[in-house]
């Protein structure tokens, strides 16, 4: 019997996944609170459809969604259109022009064979009168919200220079806290506009610090499910699970290696000392990288794979340090203010998102690697748990509003910012996904 | 409870220390009080400051007062069936060590694994909202370590506390203020069932 409830309580996490994963509401939403100076000003004109049956889809709608919710472009409103064409010889570009716009996005949806769809559109430089890109994306019916947002990504990239992250997704953790004991505790992907919310795990004991392989396709996360700190790593797809460390003590802040062979952990073995380790997961091999009495937390990894960042008080207050991932000593990164942690390296490996003690206030901040300076780009007062978008344009973090967790966007150079508001629960420590491969 | 009275008499009379009988007395008095009503309660309560160990002053912890209030210095108060609020453990910001007026608690506990080899307690240590998560795990375990070490130094085994860190992730009473961020700074020792 003992056995029973045992394993009852191992699997229970997953059949909670079956049970709950349709069923969930409430999605977030996307609201600018900020933008730049000046965003270009396009249209995108609804899409064709000459389908037998209603329109299947808004591609042009969730594309101008997209587009406004980056900061970089004031989109025109459906009802100031002053044509509709579908095809780019259609185009009249002395009526956009007159409207000050400078981009415009036409295409149709087009029913195909065996169910499917194909999505076909066109983006022209109305000052130029120049067609920049001209795309057709297949899709099936439940493809095809993915579908428009690899089109805004492929969009977003020809006006900007800069790819789109638009169909890539976030993870993060909702929890429904009752006072002075438990309460529920869900995993949730999502894709990064908070659409498609799926529950991955769901517990009664704390979830913490998801991570995502640099795949995209698993992540590994801390669960208490066994009213302990156990790190596992779940695939997405198939929601399989497996435990990869369960020692004596804390078992905690799981990240990736760049290649996706190596774990960083934080682990006490049972001495009630934090230190931070490496495991390969194929060989199971332990490898200690601190041995401080301090606190040593928070591994991140440098985008070359070479250095490991990481949290520490040895100093007195949390400080970010970085150590070579093959172990050697640790130098000091952080210098400015009483408290720095919880360390995200940019994609491109030139800065640092961390939380920093702003006057009191925890906020999110940018340490440039080269240049040592910090830039607090938030302005809440319990900011946390920063993640950046894999093209580095944006981090994604916690924060709290009327006393209850959301999530929030903020660009990186603190210009442009979103509230993504849940409607129930505390939601906290989002994590962007690396790129969707194809 | 009466039983557990009993086997809590059984055990401390085999280590036969005056403490211990002292111990006793004091479980068959809040034993007699758990019946009675609140008011009988109180006045029983005061026959107990006539001992030597220092009555039972009311703290503001249950009002929401942890971070002024001063705690329960009652030592027959230790034990499994001791009240949450002799079961817990309040911490400054950002700091490990044990308060002064929390040392009698710890020390009633220790004595009481120390005459019963067989009980066994889990101390939870947490933290309150502000900073990282993580770092926070940190921070629970390390007072979590200073309670398993005052309870070692007052003569419990090791292999009698475990310790878990929850962090910021199972906070006592929500609110982002001074008095729920104290009340939230905290070790529970939880007795096993």
């Amino acid at each position: 019997m003992p056995t029973m409830l045992k394993r009852l309580h191992q699997i229970l996490p997953i059949l909670l996944l079956f049970l709950v994963a349709p069923s969930l509401q409430a999605q977030l939403r996307i609201e600018i609170v900020g933008g730049v100076a000046r965003p270009m000003p396009v249209a995108v004109v609804p899409f064709g459809w000459e389908g037998r049956t209603p329109l299947p889809f808004d591609v042009a709608g969730l594309i101008s969604r997209d587009l406004a919710s980056s900061g970089r472009f004031e989109v025109l409103p459906v009802a100031d259109l002053v044509q509709r064409p579908t095809r780019g010889v259609d185009v009249d570009f002395r009526a956009w022009k007159m409207l000050g716009v400078e981009a415009v996005v036409v295409g149709q949806l087009l029913e195909g064979t065996a169910g499917g769809y194909t999505i076909q559109f066109q983006l022209f430089d109305v000052l130029r009168g120049q067609q920049l890109l001209g795309y057709r994306l297949p899709a099936q019916a439940a493809g095809l919200r993915l579908a428009s947002h690899r089109a805004a990504d492929m969009i977003y990239e020809k006006l900007t220079g800069v790819p789109g992250i638009f169909a890539t997704r976030i993870a993060y953790v909702v929890a429904n806290q009752k006072t002075g004991g438990s309460g529920s505790y869900r995993l949730i992907v999502a894709d990064a506009d908070g659409a498609n919310e799926q529950v991955m795990v769901a517990s009664g004991e704390p979830i913490m610090s998801p991570a995502w392989s640099p795949d995209g396709r698993k992540l590994a996360y801390v669960s208490f499910e066994n009213r302990v700190a156990e790190v596992y790593i779940q695939t997405l797809r198939s929601g399989v699970r497996e435990k990869v460390s369960a020692r004596a003590g804390v078992n905690g802040s799981p990240t990736w290696s760049p290649d996706g062979r190596q774990l960083a952990l934080t682990l006490s073995r049972g001495e009630g000392n934090l230190d931070i380790f490496t495991l390969d997961l194929a060989s199971q091999v332990l490898t200690r990288l601190t041995d401080q009495r301090s606190i040593e937390t928070e591994a991140a990894w440098s985008a070359d794979g070479r250095q490991i960042f990481f949290t520490s008080d040895r100093a007195g207050g949390p400080q970010i340090y970085r150590v070579p991932a093959q172990g050697g000593s640790a130098q000091r990164v952080s210098f400015e203010g009483s408290y720095n942690a919880r360390p995200r390296v940019s994609p491109d490996g030139r800065r640092l998102a961390v939380v920093t003690n702003d006057r009191g206030n925890y906020r999110i901040a940018t340490i440039d690697l080269e240049r040592g300076f910090t830039q607090v780009l938030t302005d809440g007062r319990q900011d946390e748990s920063p993640s950046f978008a894999p093209n580095g344009e944006t981090l994604i973090y916690a924060t709290r509003e009327a006393g209850r967790g959301v999530l929030a966007m903020v660009s990186i150079d603190g210009r442009v910012r979103q509230r993504i508001p849940a409607a129930a629960g505390d939601v906290r420590e989002p994590a962007w996904s690396p790129f969707r491969a194809n | 409870m009466v039983r557990n009275a009993r086997q809590y008499i059984a055990g401390a009379v085999k280590s036969m220390s005056l403490r211990n009988v002292f111990l006793v007395l004091m479980v068959v008095v809040l034993a007699a009080c758990a019946s009675k009503n609140t008011r009988e309660q109180d006045e029983l309560g005061y026959g107990t400051q006539a001992g030597p160990v220092a009555g039972a002053q009311s703290s503001g912890v249950g009002q929401g007062d942890a971070g002024a209030g001063s705690a329960f210095g009652d030592s027959a108060a230790a034990g499994p069936r001791a009240s949450a609020l002799n079961r817990t453990v309040y911490f400054d910001f950002d700091r490990d060590s044990v308060r002064a007026e929390f040392r009698e608690i710890i020390a009633g506990h220790g004595r009481y694994l120390a005459a019963n080899p067989s009980a066994a307690v889990r101390l939870e240590g947490h933290a309150d909202e502000r900073g990282s998560r993580e770092y926070n795990i940190g921070l629970g375990e390390r007072r979590a370590q200073a309670v398993r070490q005052a309870l070692l130094l007052q003569g419990a085994a090791a292999s009698q506390l475990t310790t878990v860190s929850y962090g910021e992730e199972r906070p006592a009473v929500t609110g982002s203020d001074e008095e729920s961020w104290a009340l939230n700074r905290r070790v529970e020792i939880v007795y096993a069932p």
